[in-house]
């Protein structure tokens, strides 16, 4: 991959120990609960799972845009550019949502306010962020739209999202998300409701902007050949935790937490006949409830009586690539 | 938007045509307009002369154009009752009217709104429980009976508002709260409800993800998207406006069209009643337009269908 | 490889929606609601039996008796040949006396009750003719009873029909069911509703006729607009393929789906017949007197509030209040329970 040689050690994002629980009348969902990574400059990771596992919440922790109540996060730090985003109040948060770390939501459909206008929504970010005049903040606006290939940008700033397609609106969401150079874009499966070919031209667009301006993006999905076409490293979630992290390339050639391996296995495959997809056989367990041992292991086709025992601590399988599974110790 | 705007008007002008056309039945349905002017004592030959005059010798459709001619001139027959034109005696009464459905819909809206926006924000706090009780009161209790009891309380036990009547300034206080509480019942409600379902949208999440503050979250971005589903439900409101006015004129002995329309009825002053009801539907029709064209200024999806 | 895990692995509910679909399931009954619901039922079911006095006969000696819990007032009067005008307050006449006390005599003072006292013979009081507040509450539960059941059954079952053939057909049908639905909410029916129950006269089946012009609208366009979603359904495109009949299909494949939802549109529009027919017998186009029906009795007793008997109005307009706040909790808490999709219609 040609970005790897590019991949420069500094960090932008350290998140540690990161926990996010609900409170429900049935006890507190544990939806995040413990998951540590880091992100470096102009690197990828994507975040993989089923739905329900995390993924999503981990996002709104990241950009401190969990609903409290319920929602609360209990521990952990979220470092970005030396600010622990977990400490900083509505305020500060303010300044750094949009700016520093930026985000990009699944359904295009739905995460343009329908009754304002593309360029009313595109240059608000640029007017709460840069203290420019209200002239150059239309310039920049337009630009922003250039960059994601908006034809005809300019009257296209007077159209109301309903005036435009999906592969359209989620160009513009694209365009908010990189509107004012953020170290940090997340997007949360960016690309589930488009069609194949927009969603392979939207995927590129992506990696272009990303080369252009250094961005370190986290990708959360549950496709993995997104993850294949995209990503530099990649941590697999499953029940609130992260289990598997590494190189994509660790994780495609030497999957090492069962789950993952199922996962794998579950995809079809373009070379291979087969005469029947593999599935996981069950339910992740309830967030709410989670089992002692190890939260996999009512599906784990090699399950051994320590899983249900305790958790598993973290091992290393290669230089960079974790997985938390009793059979690696 | 010329062609919604279209659309609409032409809709209203069916409607007040086809109210017309129901009123027009109904007066002949109820009865021969003459039983009205002439009584017993009246020989064949009034009766005949009268028939020529209301235009009864020609055929229906021939009469329910005159009648239509005649309401498109302002000239509505005469009250039986106060024997001079319909439309002089709806004339004088139509501001008190007027001027209890402003206030009592301004009133609405004044504590409609915010309350549901807020019962939505604070969601299963007292006062969204305060919310709910007051909708709950304003969609249950009957006005009438709200009316009375208000009128008990505060005119009668605690002195400090007049029981009925058009005289102060404040004699208007409870007419409107009471008319006006169903409608900020009915407000609150839907703003509440459209106001959850907005704060829970994605739009909702990538605004405050673009580092938006809170307070500009709810006030340009949600507000206007609340508002929405009220406007929607606009027509169905105004209807009860009519219900509500003639309850709370007859309670509260309100100089307006509503206790209008009960004086007429139990007078059985036909050409009166007829009058008031075109009154009321042409309001109506009116007031929905401008609701209309409010809809399509909030609700772009409407302005470029 | 671009292959979607979403399509293999059949993603499991999240969690925030099976927490969700647990609270629906062990959300409470709501019991106060039903209770007093079942209340008005058994009140108008059973009403000769439970009802302590004649509802629609009084004694004059009893009008105006305060509810049970009440003390009545009393005065030391002066019994004299004839009032003066100073000292009305303070004396009574020897004839008034002598009703009292047959061996009164002028000079005497005597006790007289100027306000009576409550009696646990009249729990809410008696009105203005001496009629029993309690009973006539009692019976007036029959009328809303009889009225909201008549009315749901004729004026829902037309709106059911012109639904289902509105959202079935589509078109110039559907186009005129819905201006006609326009046109009903511009149309002050209240007004033509007095008009029509004052003419045609003041009986039950005119009442329930011009209730159902009310509400059949409602109905039909909930079914519309379910129809117009369910018709595309595969198993009616196959029972069309398979060849049954319009009515067929309508009734049997399409109606059933729509009952959930009928449930708590019936429920919601029974508090508002409700509320319309105790509109109508307020404003004197109710049931003819002396029938009880609750919008009439607030009505007898708005007169009287000056002079501080307020329970002759205030109490059966309690009854329609506490009514219509069951039926509306009751049917909020149907809703969760069987079309959480309806929230957004109300």
């Amino acid at each position: 991959m040609a970005t790897e040689t590019r991949i420069n050690t500094e960090t932008v994002l350290e998140v540690e120990d990161l926990r996010t629980y609900f409170r429900t009348r049935w006890g507190t969902v544990k939806a995040v609960d413990g998951i540590s990574f880091d992100l470096r400059k102009g690197e990828t990771l994507g975040i993989v799972g089923e739905s329900g596992c995390g993924k999503s919440v981990t996002m709104l922790s990241l950009m401190r845009l969990i609903p409290t109540p319920p929602g609360r996060i209990v521990s952990g730090k979220i470092i970005l550019d030396g600010d622990d985003l977990v400490q900083l109040s509505e305020n500060e948060l303010g300044k750094i949502r949009g700016s520093k770390i930026a985000l990009i939501i699944q359904d295009p459909m739905t995460s343009l306010n329908p009754v304002f206008t593309i360029g009313d929504q595109v240059e608000e970010a640029i007017k709460i962020h840069q203290d420019i005049p209200k002239r150059s903040v239309m310039e920049h606006a337009l630009q922003v739209l250039r960059k994601v290939n908006i034809p005809a940008a300019e009257s296209r700033m007077k159209d109301y999202p309903h005036q435009m397609s999906g592969g359209m609106r989620q160009r513009v969401v694209g365009a908010i998300g990189i509107s004012c150079q953020p170290k940090v874009l997340i997007a949360d499966e960016p690309t589930t409701s488009l069609d194949v070919t927009i969603q392979a031209q939207y995927l590129k667009l992506l990696k272009d902007l990303q080369k252009d301006s250094d961005m370190s993006l986290i990708f959360i999905t549950h496709d993995f050949g997104i993850v294949a076409k995209m990503c530099d490293r990649v941590a697999v979630m499953y029940a609130g935790r992260i289990v598997e992290h590494g190189s994509v390339r660790d994780i495609f050639n030497n999957p090492s937490h069962p789950y993952t391996a199922a996962l794998l296995a579950s995809v079809p495959k373009m070379d291979v006949d087969v005469d029947r997809l593999f599935s996981i056989e069950g339910q992740p367990p309830p967030l709410h409830n989670l089992p002692v041992g190890c939260s996999f292991a009512d599906r784990c086709p090699v399950v051994m009586d320590k899983c249900r025992e305790a958790y598993p601590n973290r091992s290393t399988v290669s230089d960079g690539h974790t997985a938390a599974c009793w059979k690696l110790e | 938007m010329q062609k919604y705007l279209a659309r609409r008007f032409v809709l209203a002008f069916v409607t007040l045509l086809a109210v017309s056309l129901i009123i027009f039945i109904m007066s002949r349905v109820s009865g021969d307009p003459r039983h009205i002017y002439l009584d017993d004592y009246s020989t064949q030959e009034d009766w005949d002369r009268m028939g020529v005059v209301l235009g009864l010798d020609k055929p229906y459709y021939q009469q329910y154009g005159l009648f239509l001619k005649g309401a498109i001139r302002g000239d509505l027959g005469e009250s039986v009752r106060e024997a001079r034109p319909v439309t002089s005696v709806i004339w004088e009464r139509l501001p008190a009217t007027l001027m209890l459905g402003a206030v009592a819909f301004t009133l609405s809206l004044l504590i409609g709104v915010p309350l549901g926006i807020l019962s939505a924000i604070k969601r299963g706090t007292p006062l969204d429980a305060l919310g709910k009780l007051v909708a709950l009161i304003g969609q249950s209790a009957p006005p009438f009976w709200l009316g009375i009891m208000l009128m008990f309380f505060f005119a009668v036990k605690l002195g400090v508002l007049p029981p009925y009547g058009k005289q102060d300034w404040n004699s208007i206080v409870l007419p409107a709260v009471t008319l006006g509480w169903y409608y900020a019942a009915a407000n609150l409600r839907l703003v509440r409800s459209a106001m959850l379902d907005v704060l829970d949208s994605e739009y909702i999440k990538l605004a405050r993800a673009k580092g938006v503050n809170s307070r500009t979250v709810i006030l340009k971005h949600a507000f206007r998207n609340a508002l929405i589903p009220p406007l929607t439900f606009a027509g169905v409101t105004l209807g009860a406006l009519v219900t509500g006015s003639l309850v709370v004129e007859t309670v509260f002995a309100w100089p307006g069209l509503g206790r209008l329309a009960i004086e007429a009825l139990f007078a059985f002053d036909y050409p009166l009643l007829q009058g008031v009801v075109i009154t009321f539907t042409l309001l109506y029709v009116i007031a929905a337009f401008i609701v209309d064209v409010l809809y399509a200024y909030v609700d772009p999806r409407i302005r470029y269908a | 490889m671009a292959a979607d895990l979403s399509g293999i692995i059949i993603a499991p509910p999240t969690t925030m929606a099976r927490a969700a679909g647990a609270y629906r399931k062990f959300r409470r009954w709501p019991v106060i609601p039903l209770f007093l619901l079942g209340l008005v039922v058994f009140a108008g079911l059973f009403a000769p039996l439970i009802s302590p006095h004649n509802p629609e006969k009084g004694e004059l000696k009893d009008r105006n008796i305060p509810p049970a819990w009440l003390g009545g007032e009393t005065a030391l009067k002066l019994v004299v040949e004839r009032l003066s005008i100073n000292d009305r307050g303070s004396q009574v006449t020897l004839r008034d006396a002598l009703v009292i006390n047959p061996n009164a005599k002028v000079g005497d003072q005597l006790v007289i009750v100027t306000k009576p006292a409550g009696s646990t013979k009249f729990l809410l009081g008696t009105d203005h003719l001496g009629r029993d507040v309690l009973s006539r509450i009692i019976y007036g539960a029959r009328i809303s009873l009889i009225v909201s059941i008549v009315t749901l059954g004729v004026g829902g079952s037309i709106g059911v029909v012109l639904g289902l053939a509105a959202g079935y057909y589509g078109g110039w049908v559907d186009e005129t069911l819905m201006r006609l639905v326009d046109i009903k909410l511009a149309i002050p029916l209240i007004l033509i509703a007095l008009v029509l129950v004052i003419t045609l006269g003041q009986s039950l089946a005119i009442i329930v006729t011009v209730l159902c012009l009310f509400i059949w609208p409602r109905f039909a366009r909930q079914v519309r607009g379910e129809v117009l979603q369910l018709k595309n359904m595969d198993y009616v495109s196959l029972a069309k393929v398979s060849g049954a009949s319009t009515a067929r299909i309508l009734f049997i494949h399409i109606f059933p789906g729509t009952i959930n939802t009928l449930i708590v549109v019936a429920t919601l529009q029974v508090g508002i017949v409700i509320l319309l027919e105790s509109t109508l017998s307020f404003l004197g186009a109710g049931v003819p007197p002396p029938t009880p029906a609750w919008g009439s009795m607030v009505a007898d007793g708005r007169d009287k509030l000056a002079g501080g008997v307020w329970w002759i109005s205030t109490f059966p307009g309690l009854a329609i209040m506490l009514t219509v706040v069951s039926l509306n909790l009751f049917g909020d808490w149907l809703r969760d329970k069987l079309d959480p999709r309806l929230r957004q219609m109300e």
